[in-house]
C-alpha cells in the first residue's frame, strides 16, 4: 500500500509503490520465460508422429467399442453388487475405527496430548497417505485375492480421512455446552454423549456419506489387482481387447457412481 | 452454607484472577457479583464447582470441602450446585425435554441416560418445572428453535432439576433484551425464594442487580472491594469498583425503576 504526496500537497493512494510495481512486472516476465522454455523442452521430447496419429487411433477404438455389448450385462450384476458392498462395508468398518481415533486425536478430548495424540495422528497420516490400490496389493499378498481383501483395503484407506475430518469437527464444538453438562455432575462418558456427540452428529453423517461416495469410485478399480468387484471384469476385457464389453463396464460404473452421488446428496440434505 | 476461604486462582499466563477471596453465603441468600470485565467474576463461580481448578484456598459447601475431592465425589457435590450460563449453553441439537433431563445426569447411570430412559419421577419433575416457567408446550421442540428468553428458561429448568442447594449464575441476562432480562432475573429470584436456594449471580447491569438481590459484592482485579446492601451502592462505591465515571445517572434511574416496580 502506498500513500504518495503529490506536488500540490494533496495525497493520493495506489495499491503498490513504484518499486513493488517494477518487481511484479519482472516476476511476470520470468514466469513467461520459464513457460516458453518448458514448452520447447517438452516439444523436443515428444514423438509428434504419435500425437498427430492419436485422433485416428481414438476414432478407431471408438468405432470398435460401439455399440456396447449389452448381452454382457448378465455377467456384470454380481461384480457391481460386490463393488457396492466393498464400498459400503469398507466405509462402515472404517467409521468404527475412525471414531475412537478421532476422539484420541482431538486436542479437547484426547486422554494424553503427549503420548496418545501423536499415535492417533500417526494412524491418520499413515492410512491416508497410501492409496487403496497399494493397500489392496499388500492385503492380497497377506489374505489372498477376493472381496474381503477389497473391503479391508477400503476400510484402512478411509480411517485417516474420516478420523481427520471428524477430529476437526470435535475441536470446533461449542465448549460451553460441554461445560454445562460437566456442571450437572455428569460422568466423562455422559459429557461425551450429551455435550459432544449431538454437536458432531451432522459432521459425522456428512463425512460418512461423503466417504461412501468416494469409496464406490475407489472400489471399481480394486478388481484390477484382484481384490474383487467390477474391476476384475474390466481388466480381463481390456486384456483381450473386447472393447464393446469395456464400454458397457464403463457405463455400469458411471451409473453406479451417479446413483451413489445422488444418495449421498439426499442424505446430506436430510441431515443438515 | 457456602464459604470461600482465601480462594486464589492464578492462570498459567501469570494473570491473578482471584486474590485470596473470602466470602460466606448463608442458605437462601441471593447475592449479586458485580465488577468490570476481567475482574474475576466468571472465574470465581467456576472455581466453586471446579470447572476451573483453583490454585489455592478452600471452598466449603455445607460441611464438605470441595477443592480436594476426587472426581466421583466432586460429581456428587456438583449435583448440589446448579449452573446457569450467559449464552444459555443448551445442547442445541437436543430437544427441550432432553436438555432439562440432562440436569439429572449426575443421578442416572450412563446407559439409562444414553438410551434416554430417565426415571418417571424425573420426567414428572421436568414437566412441573417447564410448566412453572411457562414452556410446557415447547417440551418436544429442539433447543435451537427457541428464542433467547425461552432458552434461558430451559437453562433454569436444567439447573433446578438437579435439586441444588446453590445456584451459580453467570451473566444470565447479558444476551437478552431489557424486558426479557427483567423477567429472567425476577424468575430466578422468585424460584430461589420458593425453594430456599442460595444464589451467586454475576451481572453487569448494576441497576438490575439492585432491584432484585439482597446483597451485592463488588469485585475489582480479583479482590472484593464492596460487600453490602444494594442501596449502599453510592457513586463513590461504584467508582472504587469500576473506576471514575458519572454514576449519578445510573443510580437515579434505579430509583425510578424501583418505583415502577412497586406501582402495580
Amino acid at each position: 500500500m502506498a500513500i504518495i504526496s503529490l506536488s500540490d500537497g494533496r495525497k493520493t493512494w495506489r495499491r503498490f509503490t513504484p518499486s513493488q510495481q517494477v518487481t511484479r512486472w519482472f516476476a511476470y516476465l520470468v514466469a513467461v520465460a520459464v513457460f516458453v522454455w518448458c514448452w520447447n523442452r517438452i516439444s523436443e521430447a515428444t514423438t509428434w508422429f504419435f500425437v498427430w496419429d492419436a485422433p485416428r487411433i481414438a476414432g478407431d477404438i471408438l468405432s470398435r467399442a460401439t455399440p456396447p455389448r449389452w448381452s454382457y450385462i448378465d455377467k456384470l450384476w454380481w461384480p457391481i453388487w460386490d463393488t457396492i458392498n466393498i464400498a459400503t462395508l469398507g466405509t462402515i468398518a472404517a467409521l468404527f475405527m475412525a471414531v475412537p481415533v478421532a476422539f484420541m486425536a482431538a486436542r479437547n478430548t484426547t486422554p494424553s496430548r503427549l503420548f496418545i495424540r501423536p499415535i492417533a495422528l500417526l494412524i491418520i497420516v499413515a492410512t491416508r497417505s497410501i492409496n487403496s490400490l497399494i493397500w489392496a496389493l499388500l492385503l492380497i499378498a497377506i489374505i489372498g485375492p477376493g472381496v474381503f481383501a477389497g473391503i479391508v483395503a477400503i476400510a484402512i484407506r478411509s480411517i485417516g480421512f474420516c478420523a481427520k475430518l471428524l477430529y476437526e469437527a470435535i475441536e470446533e464444538i461449542d465448549h460451553s455446552q460441554v461445560e454445562a453438562i460437566t456442571a450437572t455432575g455428569g460422568s466423562r462418558w455422559q459429557v461425551m454423549a450429551y455435550g459432544i456427540v449431538p454437536q458432531i452428529m451432522p459432521a459425522f453423517a456428512g463425512i460418512a456419506v461423503f466417504r461412501w461416495d468416494i469409496n464406490i469410485r475407489e472400489s471399481t478399480v480394486l478388481g484390477l489387482v484382484g481384490a474383487g468387484g467390477i474391476g476384475l471384469q474390466l481388466s480381463s476385457s481390456l486384456n483381450v481387447l473386447a472393447w464393446p464389453q469395456v464400454t458397457l463396464i464403463l457405463l455400469v460404473i458411471l451409473v453406479a457412481v451417479v446413483v451413489g452421488e445422488w444418495v449421498s446428496a439426499k442424505v446430506r440434505g436430510a441431515i443438515i | 452454607m457456602l464459604r470461600l476461604v482465601e480462594l486464589t486462582k492464578t492462570y498459567p499466563t501469570g494473570d491473578q484472577a482471584l486474590k485470596a477471596v473470602n466470602l460466606e453465603v448463608p442458605a437462601g441468600q441471593v447475592l449479586a457479583l458485580i465488577g468490570p470485565s476481567g475482574a474475576g467474576k466468571s472465574t470465581l463461580i467456576r472455581c466453586i464447582n471446579r470447572l476451573v481448578e483453583p490454585t489455592s484456598g478452600k471452598v466449603y459447601l455445607g460441611d464438605v470441602e470441595l477443592t480436594t475431592l476426587g472426581s466421583s465425589a466432586l460429581r456428587r457435590e456438583r449435583r448440589r450446585m446448579g449452573m446457569i450460563f450467559q449464552e444459555y449453553a443448551l445442547v442445541e441439537r437436543l430437544t427441550v425435554m432432553e436438555n432439562v433431563l440432562s440436569g439429572r445426569l449426575g443421578y442416572v447411570g450412563f446407559w439409562r441416560s444414553f438410551l434416554r430412559k430417565f426415571p418417571q419421577a424425573d420426567i414428572d419433575e421436568a414437566f412441573r418445572l417447564l410448566d412453572r416457567v411457562g414452556l410446557l408446550d415447547m417440551a418436544d421442540k429442539r433447543a435451537d428453535e427457541l428464542s433467547g428468553g425461552q432458552r434461558q428458561r430451559v437453562g433454569i429448568c436444567r439447573a433446578l432439576i438437579q435439586d441444588p442447594a446453590l445456584l451459580l449464575v453467570d451473566e444470565p441476562t447479558a444476551s437478552l433484551d431489557p424486558k426479557t432480562s427483567r423477567q429472567i432475573m425476577r424468575l430466578i429470584c422468585e424460584l430461589c425464594e420458593e425453594r430456599g436456594l442460595a444464589a451467586i449471580i454475576n451481572i453487569h447491569d448494576v441497576a438490575l442487580a439492585q432491584i432484585f438481590v439482597q446483597r451485592v459484592i463488588g469485585l475489582r482485579f480479583g479482590a472484593i472491594e464492596f460487600d453490602g446492601k444494594p442501596d449502599e451502592l453510592t457513586p463513590e462505591v461504584l467508582t472504587t469498583i469500576y473506576g471514575e465515571e458519572d454514576w449519578e445517572q445510573t443510580i437515579e434511574e434505579v430509583d425510578e425503576e424501583e418505583l415502577d416496580e412497586a406501582a402495580p
